[in-house]
């Protein structure tokens, strides 16, 4: 049995500690992976590998992931949305990989409204 | 949904919504026995047992924004095509169990897929909830349990790129090491 490795814990831990002492500790982008059956069957968990392993890749630790449930559009999943922290959250539809690689590089780091992706602009009603 | 570890993430997102604190994934592989078991409880909010009658009917919902609710229906369907059975108890304001056995070398059993994946998404997308899963095969056990981990990292959130990258890995060894068979497409 695989046994969780307490000292490697520790070390991130201290790790972690010097690098968010340099920050305000405030999260920059919160990034939403709607995973509802909807999203799951149409692929909304390939979307989340590759969202958590280009913030891995790109060494960024001011954006948050989160998951949410069906808003009701299970035709246009999977859906991600992305709130720039003082910006309208922007909807994105069909989001695959690819898609998301790019909105992750253009629109996550550099600010920039990946338009041709996008369904809507602002948050939902949830009735 | 194609892979059982999809179907495990759809049931848990569910006990998340449930407002769970803490959900247990537990997953048995019996080759003797030719038995696949997966049973994921929570201590969410329950069902009374008017709903948790109509809980498997896909024509039923308690979401608003939609008029169906496929969830439970197509993992009960994929337990019975491949041999097995499903379970569902529930109280209210105790929580919720669902238990599906496969069987393991049945043609129609779905494969497990990417149960890493599907566990890295839970923990990444629910930081405040907590997640035990347990997959036993064979004897060999594998655990992974979150509340272990949130009481060495102390303040720092679950879902940090670095703790996110260790419990990866502590998932991937895990699993290796149990020799999981269920994983395996049985066609190929």
């Amino acid at each position: 049995m695989a046994k969780l490795k307490i000292e490697d814990l520790k070390k991130i831990k201290e790790r972690i500690h010097a690098e968010t002492a340099l920050r305000d500790g405030s999260n920059r982008v919160k990034v939403t992976v709607h995973m509802g059956t909807c999203g799951i069957a149409s692929g909304a968990k390939e979307v989340m590998d590759i969202l958590m392993s280009e913030i891995e890749a790109a060494a960024v630790s001011d954006i948050s992931v989160t998951t949410s449930g069906c808003m009701g559009l299970c035709s246009r999943e999977p859906l991600v949305t992305v709130e720039i922290l003082g910006q309208e959250p922007i909807k994105y539809e069909y989001v695959n990989p690819n898609k998301m690689r790019q909105i992750f590089k253009r629109h996550v780091l550099e600010g920039e409204i990946q338009t041709p992706f996008v369904l809507a602009r602002g948050a939902e009603v949830v009735k | 949904m194609l892979e059982l570890a999809l179907h495990i993430l759809d049931i848990a997102e569910n006990s998340v919504r449930a407002g769970a604190k803490t959900i247990f994934i537990d997953i048995a592989e019996n080759r003797g026995k030719d038995r696949l078991l997966i049973e994921i409880r929570d201590d969410g909010a329950g069902m009374d047992p008017t709903t948790l009658k109509k809980a498997m009917d896909p024509f039923y919902t308690s979401k608003k924004v939609r008029r169906v609710g496929l969830g439970l229906p197509m993992l009960a369907e994929a337990a019975e095509r491949a041999g097995g059975s499903f379970t569902i108890e529930s109280r209210e304001g105790a929580g919720t169990r669902v238990a599906v056995s496969f069987g393991l070398g049945h043609i129609d059993r779905q494969p497990l897929g990417d149960l890493t994946g599907a566990l890295m998404a839970l923990i990444a997308g629910n930081a405040g909830v907590d997640f035990v899963c347990r997959h036993e095969c064979e004897g060999k056990v594998f655990l992974l349990d979150t509340r272990e981990i949130r009481n060495e990292i102390g303040e720092i959130p679950i879902n940090h790129p670095e703790v996110m990258k260790f419990i990866r890995q502590h998932i991937v060894e895990g699993l290796s090491g149990i020799g999981t068979e269920a994983k395996k497409l049985l066609s190929s």
